[in-house]
């Protein structure tokens, strides 16, 4: 297929999630994969070690013995100058959370796909996203697909992005709901690919004729060393990965605006919105489930509501200022999370409030827990919480500052 | 016609939990079976055995006996178990899991609870893939045989289970097939009467995944495979047990001996220490 806008080439084929996710890092020619089997990620790399075997794929693929091994592997095989690739779910991403830290902090330009997966006690191996919302914290970039096409299309753009801003970036994206579900998916010609991701050029590499040592004992103060030169102490490295994050939503833009160029697909948006030009009451969500929240906000308008939906596909570095922007003209945003960070709420609430905070943006603020462990979501069920909301809104009701579960208790 | 309703093992199963997730063919219900009559015969009493499982389809045995039973994280069952121990030094515990799960992700543990000589006994099935994840190889895969992530056949050579935990310090480690049923069943009850470290590898047809990669598609494939190949050699020499694709499998109880127990150590150290002091 030829797009119209960019005269681009595409092939057509039905895909599930986590073949897109394998089709993308194979397109992105992945030097080292390292994975461990877990549900449902597995059939990502499976894909992939059955790409290499066959010739198709010029990478080194590894059966390592778990996900932290994994991890390690991918950090020092992007270390040495490859780009390397991982994919895990679950409990799979926690038990990679110290090698999260690690690879961030060395500031690497790694790719991980994560498929979203409850976390135990007890056991589930159903969707929901507090495996990746509980690794908010070590520096990843999150970028968070709601479709197949989103998947194939970010770990193409996760590789550009990371290789400019020197942070590693996880593309989640539902399980079952997207990684076992199949839909058309546009695959870019690898030509097309290669002219918009040139060959890694790593910024530091192993090299004997000038040696290095890696991640030594760093004190919080600035100290000379031994040439003599003041070298940054821990907390300045802390500050410019902070810093890295913050600087690379402009990355990420601009990336998005590229490949759009080339492949006819736009990402300039941290955010896609639907129906929000005329909407006071807006849904947002992030995923699959923002899909779900476009037939919701349509069964709304139906009844003659005003709803919009927001759609996040950014939550590391978190797009405040698009946000604040998009949520201008709203009375009423409804948020629903399907995490939960407990004590508090949901983490895409509190984010929302954050950047509405000190803002002209006086809307209120109801937040749903929906969809742990994989428990169904139904558009109906959403319009009736927004109805519920509009509802408490209207009685004057004041927010109670904890979020209502869908839920039997 | 004689209509049986109760089974002789059905007092030891929840059988409310009844039908298991096992494929047709698979073997890790003949092991577990071969477990409760290994009990009976060691005549524990129920309430005295804790069951530890990892993730797996093996570690869905802990869901399935009546006993007080905990289904673990993966690779983690040897940690809980030895928890299990030092919070109740009077429990037999019993860690019944997977390749995958104990030789894989679960590897240090198993060295270093061999090493240390707990008081734990472990069932280990080995079906030389991960089974539940759909067939990708594993540390237990013979060389060249197939997987969904060895299309081509497997290149990493296998760990020789029994060869491992021996060289560890296991002080009863034990292989049959699930073609074995007297034979595992006497060893469990063995294994559990045994002080220390005890190991019984049981080897166990996956049809689903390994076996159809493998040209033993058929749930009695395997089975006529260990009847072909298998050759019983009671006190063999662990290194002498490697498994091969298609090759001979060396069966039977290669290692019992005596080693203090961690307990048993540190009380024969202490005593020899307080001892002196009060002198």
């Amino acid at each position: 297929m030829i797009d119209k806008k960019s005269g681009s080439n595409s092939d057509i084929q039905i895909l599930d999630g986590n073949r897109a996710a394998a089709i993308g890092a194979k397109l992105s020619r992945v030097q080292v994969i390292a994975a461990y089997p877990i549900t449902p990620q597995t059939p990502v790399t499976e894909a992939l070690s059955e790409f290499v075997e066959r010739g198709e794929l010029d990478a080194q693929y590894i059966a390592v013995e778990s996900e932290h091994s994994a991890l390690a592997v991918c950090t020092s095989a992007s270390i040495a100058g490859a780009r390397a690739f991982t994919a895990t779910s679950s409990h799979g991403l926690a038990y990679m959370h110290e090698m999260l830290h690690w690879a961030a902090g060395t500031r690497l330009p790694l790719v991980l796909a994560c498929v979203n997966r409850a976390i135990g006690a007890p056991w589930n191996v159903l969707n929901d996203q507090q495996d990746s919302i509980s690794q908010r914290d070590t520096g990843w970039i999150q970028i968070y697909a709601r479709n197949n096409q989103e998947i194939l299309d970010s770990v193409i753009q996760a590789y550009k992005i990371a290789e400019t801003v020197y942070v590693p970036v996880m593309i989640c994206y539902d399980g079952y709901i997207l990684s076992h579900t199949e839909m058309p998916v546009a695959i870019p010609l690898q030509q097309d690919v290669d002219r918009f991701l040139p060959q890694y050029r790593p910024h530091t590499i192993l090299d004997s004729s000038n040696p290095k040592n890696y991640n030594l004992v760093t004190l919080a103060n600035p100290r000379i060393n031994a040439e003599g030169v003041l070298c940054h102490g821990y907390m300045e490295l802390r500050y410019l990965l902070q810093e890295a994050l913050q600087n690379s939503r402009e990355t990420i833009r601009k990336v998005g605006q590229e490949f759009g160029e080339l492949f006819g697909r736009s990402y300039t948006d941290l955010l896609w919105k639907e129906k929000m030009e005329d909407a006071d009451i807006v849904i947002v969500a992030m995923g699959s489930l923002a899909m779900e929240a476009i037939v919701a906000s349509k069964m709304l308008r139906e009844e003659g509501y005003k709803t919009g939906v927001l759609g996040l596909r950014l939550f590391r570095p978190f797009p405040k200022a698009d946000v604040l922007k998009a949520l201008s003209k709203s009375r009423l945003v409804v948020i629903f999370d399907k995490n939960i960070s407990y004590g508090s709420e949901g983490a895409v609430c509190s984010e929302i409030k954050a950047a509405l905070y000190g803002s002209q943006v006086n809307a209120a603020i109801r937040n749903f827990i929906v969809g742990l462990g994989g428990r169904d979501v139904t558009a109906r069920e959403m319009a009736d919480a927004v109805k519920k909301s509009i509802a408490s809104l209207t009685e004057g009701v004041p927010n109670k500052g904890y979020p209502e579960w869908i839920c039997h208790i | 016609m004689v209509t049986v309703t109760n089974k002789p093992i059905d007092s030891y199963l929840r059988v409310d939990r009844m039908p298991h997730i096992w494929c047709a063919g698979c073997g890790i219900g003949l092991a577990t079976s071969c477990f409760i009559r290994g009990i009976e015969r060691a005549g524990l009493d129920l309430d005295k055995i804790a069951l530890v499982s990892g993730i797996g389809c093996t570690g869905r045995v802990a869901g399935y006996v009546k006993l007080d039973s905990f289904h673990t994280t993966h690779g983690r069952a040897l940690p809980f178990a030895t928890g299990l121990k030092l919070g109740n030094p009077e429990l037999k515990v019993v860690v019944f899991s997977g390749d995958g799960d104990l030789a894989a992700i679960g590897g240090n543990h198993l060295i270093h609870s061999a090493r240390r000589n707990i008081d734990i006994t472990v069932i280990c099935i080995n079906n030389f893939n991960y089974g539940m994840t759909g067939g990708q190889m594993g540390p237990t895969t013979p060389l060249e045989a197939r997987s969904t992530t060895s299309p081509y056949g497997n290149f990493e050579h296998p760990f020789n289970l029994p060869y491992l935990v021996a060289a560890s310090g296991a002080t009863y480690v034990a292989r049959w097939t699930v073609l074995h049923l007297r034979q595992l069943e006497r060893s469990i009850a063995e294994a559990l009467a045994k002080p220390g470290f005890s190991f019984i590898e049981v080897l166990s047809p996956c049809p689903t995944v390994y076996g159809r990669m493998n040209k033993r598609a058929r749930g009695l494939d395997e089975m006529h495979y260990y009847q072909e190949k298998s050759v019983i050699r009671n006190g063999a020499d662990p290194k002498d047990t490697d498994i091969s694709l298609d090759g001979p499998i060396v069966v039977g109880k290669f290692v019992d001996i005596k080693r203090p127990t961690l307990w048993d150590y540190r009380r024969q150290v202490l005593d020899r220490t307080l001892q002196k002091k009060k002198a």
